[in-house]
């Protein structure tokens, strides 16, 4: 029995990390299924909401606003926020390099993680900062409170809707369409009226989004942050987009869960000095195995 | 463009919102970066509106360099008189000065290594610093356990770097450029992390101290000399480096490398074996990283994990993107510009990681050939078949 | 006359999708063979097949090169492929851009060198000698191909005619017994094409290699072709020489009815 409960510890806890790996990956997975990009400064933009959720908290907490409504601005501001981000790095970075070989385009893109982790380093600070819980505990948990707390609860919700509106907007919307034709083609979508800039901004505006939540929920989740979260969470994230097989929205969610599993039961069964070795090490063996993912499909090299 | 103005001015809020949250010691950060803030608007906007300038402006540039570096009667006095400077270096200038030279030359040599792998055979490689963890690791090691000396250390710590390469590259080459930059990243961290947990192996985050300083057929020198001795070796190796470097970049190896980073399904269809020519290239580059990884443990007499971090993986990178990929020049130039401007400009160090991811965004968006332009490099590739061919006909 | 190339039953699917279908083709000795049909019919694919670039799904690739015994190639990596002695050009060139044109044909000769790191370092006789060759053989293939002009301009920057025949240098530097051209006469201009047709006439007599060619230019394949084989839907409608090929109700059904252009 308490082997049992154990195991269902680490499954949810699993299923937490993996909800946020998801919400992330989605970010990395929607920019490079439209421009084939890997936008290295895409875990910065989720650190980024998540110190906007953190300061915009603590200055409406001192101005005496309420509970709730701290949980919703702060969520809102830190979206705005990153979404501006995502705006302005692909419009800084990327877009002059939109025809340059893609080796250019990843270095910009690596340069721009750097600059913005610094950035953020300076401009606050090199340590943890201490981020306020902020959730309230449901009453109705109460009863389970040991195996999952309201936190977690959110977590996984939010990325299951996330994932679903996601779904909704690519699959029913106009944008979403012009999205899957650039994807396809980009110069075939420019020639049929697709505004390709605008999809491509959409794309990293919709990213950004979904990244702040997850940087939000996480901070409120662990309780700290510093500048460097982004740097990890998005390797693994990336992991996780390429494990789903990346390009696919369900494969994001999936390959998140995937990595949060295999994490959480390897530190919880083997040993948690190595907890990022694990996914890093997950993260070679995929690609070398199975470069195109579990739900991806294998593409013939144009010739 | 406007609007990348409207939201550079927002950028700087949430840092402004904090001095109403921190306390006093924030103050000055908040103001600071609001000041900041201003500075990048206006380099923002001169880097637009020199975009064109440049683009003029770099003919006239290239040319300058091309004549100083075609013509032997200019070459040859600077040359030699970069040679006494070099020698003489560490006879006039302190003992702190001769180890950022030291440091900077190590930069150099990580540099042009890493040039081979990203600049000539365009393999993305995010992970280069594993190996130099290798090579300063097994010198460490070595000596800790079996009292090594520096010498033999140098051809193992270099042979293990290949070795590490060629395990690594076998199955990882076959993956698409930005694949391969990933899983680079995940091996170069995973190597860190095993060297900060594995106590009994690397002695954990405490690392490893009282290295030996090279000696000289058994010889120990005193703290100075052996700082001056360190520099004329690390000296020695810049200079087998280039030399190496430069031999192979005009050799059959090379032009395949180069090949392959310009077209890789022609490249094959030439009769070029992809996966033999790129692990070549990767085995390589590893190799003098693990040379030089021996060097620097020589050095520091300390080595421990944080040494490894990504970030070195990052500023080598942005050595070779700014001087100038696959241009030796280029690159020896961008490793003295990185390595030395930190270290006399005390006041800005801290900016120091920050200007260098500005400078590979900016470098890439507004020259991505580098400092040292394509066009030198393709003239030298130019001149050289051309005399030769004249010499057969 | 033996057959040097012999492919039979080849078949290459993508997916559900059938390119190539059951597919027989023979190239002889000194021969110069076409392979035409409509936008789509699967003769890029079919170059791919056979140069390695793809796996094919079925069928049989032979060769046999002159004096040597016949062998399978299916399934071979390109660069042995091209080892064996075919080399082919590209319908969207891919020359190596940023390289001179002289580099250009050395990396052609790449596969007939020696040369490793080690003697490159340290710049032994052996290696300096074969630099030189390389060189020198080089420029010899730049001569025949009437490029020697250009031989130090930077590939991308010379005529799009030229760089068309920069491909077919760069491929005749890897000593082929059989050259496979996709497309060689695409987007120029008449003065050049009767050039080409001159080239690859040349190519043919003077150095005994066979040609085998994907082409638009119906005039071209005309005059050229020893013998044309004509695809559609990735299987073999047709084949002859070109007065039976001209006559075929069949062809003339299929590019009536699929490119009107491809025959003018």
């Amino acid at each position: 029995m308490e082997h049992f409960q154990y195991f269902i510890e680490l499954f949810l806890g699993g299923l937490t990390r993996g909800s946020i790996y998801a919400l992330i990956a989605l970010g990395y997975t929607m920019v490079y299924g439209i421009i084939q990009l890997i936008n290295f400064a895409h875990g910065e933009i989720y650190m980024i909401g998540a110190f906007t959720s953190l300061i915009v908290a603590v200055v409406l907490t001192s101005l005496g606003f309420n509970q709730l409504s701290i949980i919703i601005l702060a969520s809102l501001i830190a979206v705005i926020y990153s979404s501006a981000y995502g705006y302005t790095i692909e419009k800084i970075a990327y877009k002059p390099l939109r025809n340059a070989p893609r080796l250019s385009a990843l270095i910009s893109a690596i340069g721009m993680s750097i600059f913005l982790q610094n950035y953020v380093q300076l401009a606050q600070t090199s340590d943890f900062v201490p981020f306020p819980s902020l959730i309230p505990d449901f009453d109705f948990v109460e009863p389970f409170a040991h195996i999952i707390s309201t936190q977690e609860i959110i977590i996984i919700l939010t990325t299951a809707v996330v994932m679903i509106l996601l779904t909704i907007l690519i699959k029913f919307t106009k944008i979403g369409k012009a999205m899957r034709a650039t994807a396809q083609d980009r110069e075939m979508a420019l020639l049929t009226g697709v505004d390709v800039d605008l999809v491509i901004s959409v794309t990293f505006i919709i990213g950004s989004a979904t990244a702040a939540i997850g940087g939000f929920l996480i901070a409120s989740h662990i309780g700290m942050i510093n500048f460097y979260i982004g740097f990890i969470a998005g390797i693994k994230a990336f992991t996780a987009a390429v494990l789903g097989g990346i390009g696919s929205i369900p494969g994001a969610v999936l390959g998140g869960l995937v990595l949060g599993w295999t994490e959480s039961f390897a530190t919880g069964y083997i040993s948690s000095d190595y907890e990022d070795v694990f996914a890093f090490a997950l993260l070679v063996l995929i690609l070398i195995f199975r470069p195109a993912g579990i739900l991806g499909r294998t593409t013939a090299q144009k010739v | 463009m406007f609007m990348t103005f409207t939201i550079l001015v927002i950028k700087v809020d949430p840092i402004q919102r904090s001095v109403s949250w921190r306390w006093e010691n924030m103050v000055m950060v908040g103001v600071g970066s609001f000041f900041l803030s201003f500075l990048w608007r206006y380099a923002m906007a001169r880097k637009l509106a020199g975009n064109k300038n440049m683009a003029e402006g770099k003919i006239l540039k290239t040319t300058i360099i091309q004549r100083l570096m075609e013509d032997p009667k200019l070459f040859r006095p600077a040359l030699i008189f970069l040679a006494v400077f070099v020698v003489a270096f560490p006879f006039i200038f302190s003992h702190y000065q001769i180890n950022i030279m030291t440091t900077a030359l190590i930069y150099v040599v990580l540099g042009l290594g890493l040039n081979i792998v990203v600049g000539l055979a365009g393999l993305l490689d995010l992970g280069y610093v594993a190996f130099y963890a290798v090579g300063a690791y097994s010198y460490a090691l070595l000596n800790y356990h079996f009292g090594l000396n520096f010498w033999f250390a140098l051809p193992i710590g270099a042979g293990l770097g290949c070795l590490f390469g060629i395990l690594l590259g076998f199955p990882v080459l076959r993956l698409r450029g930005d694949y391969l930059a990933i899983v680079t990243l995940g091996f170069g961290e995973i190597i860190r992390l095993v060297m900060e947990n594995w106590n009994e192996f690397s002695f954990g985050p405490s690392g490893i101290a009282n290295i030996p300083r090279p000696d000289f057929f058994g010889h120990e020198f005193s703290l100075q000399n052996a700082t001056i001795f360190t520099y004329f070796i690390m000296i020695g190796l810049a200079l087998l480096t280039i030399f190496f470097v430069n031999r192979l970049q005009n050799s059959r190896i090379g032009r395949a490398w180069i090949a392959l980073r310009e077209d890789e399904i022609a490249c094959q269809s030439m009769g070029i074996d992809k996966t033999k020519t790129k692990l070549t290239a990767f085995a390589l580059g590893a190799t003098w990283a693990g040379m030089v990884g021996v060097m620097f443990a020589a050095k520091t007499t300390f080595i421990n994990p944080p040494s490894f971090t990504f970030m070195e993986s990052a500023i080598i990178l942005s050595i070779v993107v700014l001087g100038g990929a696959g241009s030796i020049t280029g690159v020896i130039l961008g490793a003295l510009i990185l390595s030395l401007a930190p270290e006399y400009l005390r006041e800005v160090r801290e900016f120091r990681m920050l200007a260098f991811g500005a400078c590979m965004v900016l470098m890439m968006v507004f020259r991505p050939q580098g400092l040292i332009t394509n066009v030198r490099r393709v003239y030298k590739f130019e001149k050289s078949p051309d005399s030769k061919k004249e010499q057969n006909l | 006359m033996k057959d040097i190339l012999e492919v039979k039953k080849l078949t290459m699917d993508f997916g559900g999708l059938r390119a190539i279908d059951n597919l027989d083709l023979d190239i002889q000795e000194k021969e110069i063979v076409a392979l035409i049909g409509p936008n789509g019919a699967g003769k890029t694919t079919f170059f791919n097949c056979i140069t390695g670039l793809y796996q094919p799904t079925g069928g049989d690739i032979v060769i046999t090169p002159p004096g040597k015994p016949a062998e399978r190639i299916n399934g071979l990596k390109p660069n042995y492929v091209t080892q064996r002695g075919l080399a082919r050009t590209f319908q969207n060139i891919r020359l190596f851009q940023n390289m001179t044109v002289l580099e250009n044909v050395m990396i052609g000769r790449h596969c007939r060198t020696y040369a490793g790191v080690a003697s490159a370092m340290f710049k032994t006789a052996f290696q300096r000698r074969e630099e030189n060759k390389i060189v020198q053989d080089s420029y010899e293939v730049l001569e025949k191909i009437g490029l020697s002009e250009y031989v130090n301009e930077l590939a991308k920057n010379l005529p799009y005619g030229a760089q068309r025949r920069l491909e077919i240098a760069r491929a005749m530097a890897t000593d082929p017994f059989l050259l496979l051209l996709d497309e060689p006469a695409a987007g120029m201009n008449p003065q050049e094409t009767r050039e080409l047709d001159d080239l690859i006439i040349r190519i043919r007599d003077r150095e005994g290699i066979s040609i085998l060619l994907i082409e638009h230019d119906m005039k071209l394949v005309m005059s050229l072709s020893d013998r044309i084989f004509v695809v559609d839907y990735g299987r073999k409608i047709a084949q002859g020489t070109p007065d039976e090929i001209k006559e075929n109700p069949v062809v003339i059904k299929a590019y009536l009815g699929e490119d009107l252009d491809a025959q003018a």
